[in-house]
């Protein structure tokens, strides 16, 4: 692909918290159906993102069963972005910072993702063609 | 050759009893460890944090007592030591009543009007 990209992405807030994790979320989906080469450091309460034990729930006030709410849970977005990526020819490194995984105790996160620190940030950053850091307020 | 990387911090003091620090000041000096080529620029809430000798000790919760509290004006001089310019918007400051004696020694004062040029001076610029 000649104008195959590789992007770096840091986000910091914690799932349901903040529209600009919905705002992340819109632009990696841009970006891997596109093919590009993503990274994504999930930092502070973002790590919690791609949390395995995340469940959606039934909500009576919407009067919606369980099946019905269909509650979206941010690690699927995570999983389904990792393979987006993949079947479009480009990938997703969705590394969450370590020390925010464990000060969290959000250490089973989905498959694909995996730990890491400020380095493999800064690497990251090196080697794209564009970083955007998405912080939290 | 490293990227030329411009931290910009605006939003100050959002969870740094838990963190014990601010997490971006806290990024730049680990990623600085790591080889990085960056850069402080405090403004908004943020210039707070150049302050010298803000003391958050003392806090207790139900009998917990935090016995390490954040110390960022000694986090930012430590940063500097490191190699990393730290730059503070001088209007933030002064809009907010705060001295320049009253700032840590090593920072670079620049007026808002300044920013532009600041930032035409980094391959990036990165917003926390």
């Amino acid at each position: 692909m000649a104008d195959k990209k590789t992007l770096t992405f840091s986000i910091m807030d914690a799932p349901y918290e903040n529209g600009r994790t919905v705002t992340a979320m819109r632009l990696i989906d841009i970006a891997a159906r596109r093919g590009y080469d993503i990274t994504v450091f999930a930092y502070e309460g973002a790590a919690a993102l791609s949390f395995a034990k995340q469940e959606p729930h039934a909500n009576a006030v919407h009067g919606r069963d369980l099946a019905e709410e269909d509650h979206p849970v941010p690690r699927e977005w995570v999983a389904a972005l990792i393979k987006t990526a993949e079947a479009h020819g480009g990938k997703l490194d969705w590394i969450n910072c370590g020390l925010c995984v464990d000060e969290r105790g959000v250490a089973e996160a989905v498959p694909g993702t995996r730990r890491g620190s400020p380095a493999d940030l800064w690497k990251a950053a090196e080697s794209s063609d564009c970083t955007l850091i998405i912080g939290a307020k | 050759m490293p990227k030329k990387t411009l931290q910009v911090i605006d939003a100050g003091y959002r969870c740094t009893i838990e963190e014990q620090d601010d997490p971006a000041i806290w990024i730049t000096g680990a990623m600085k460890g790591a080889g990085g080529d960056l850069s402080l620029l405090l403004c908004g809430n943020a210039v707070n944090y150049a302050v010298r000798g803000q003391d958050a000790s003392g806090l207790s919760f139900g009998g917990r007592k935090q016995t390490q509290p954040p110390r960022v004006d000694a986090d930012l001089t430590k940063l500097m030591s490191k190699g990393v310019a730290v730059y503070v918007v001088q209007e933030d400051a002064v809009e907010r009543g705060i001295e320049t004696g009253e700032l840590i020694d090593g920072l670079e004062r620049i007026p808002r009007a300044g920013i532009a040029k600041l930032f035409a001076g980094f391959d990036q610029v990165w917003h926390w």
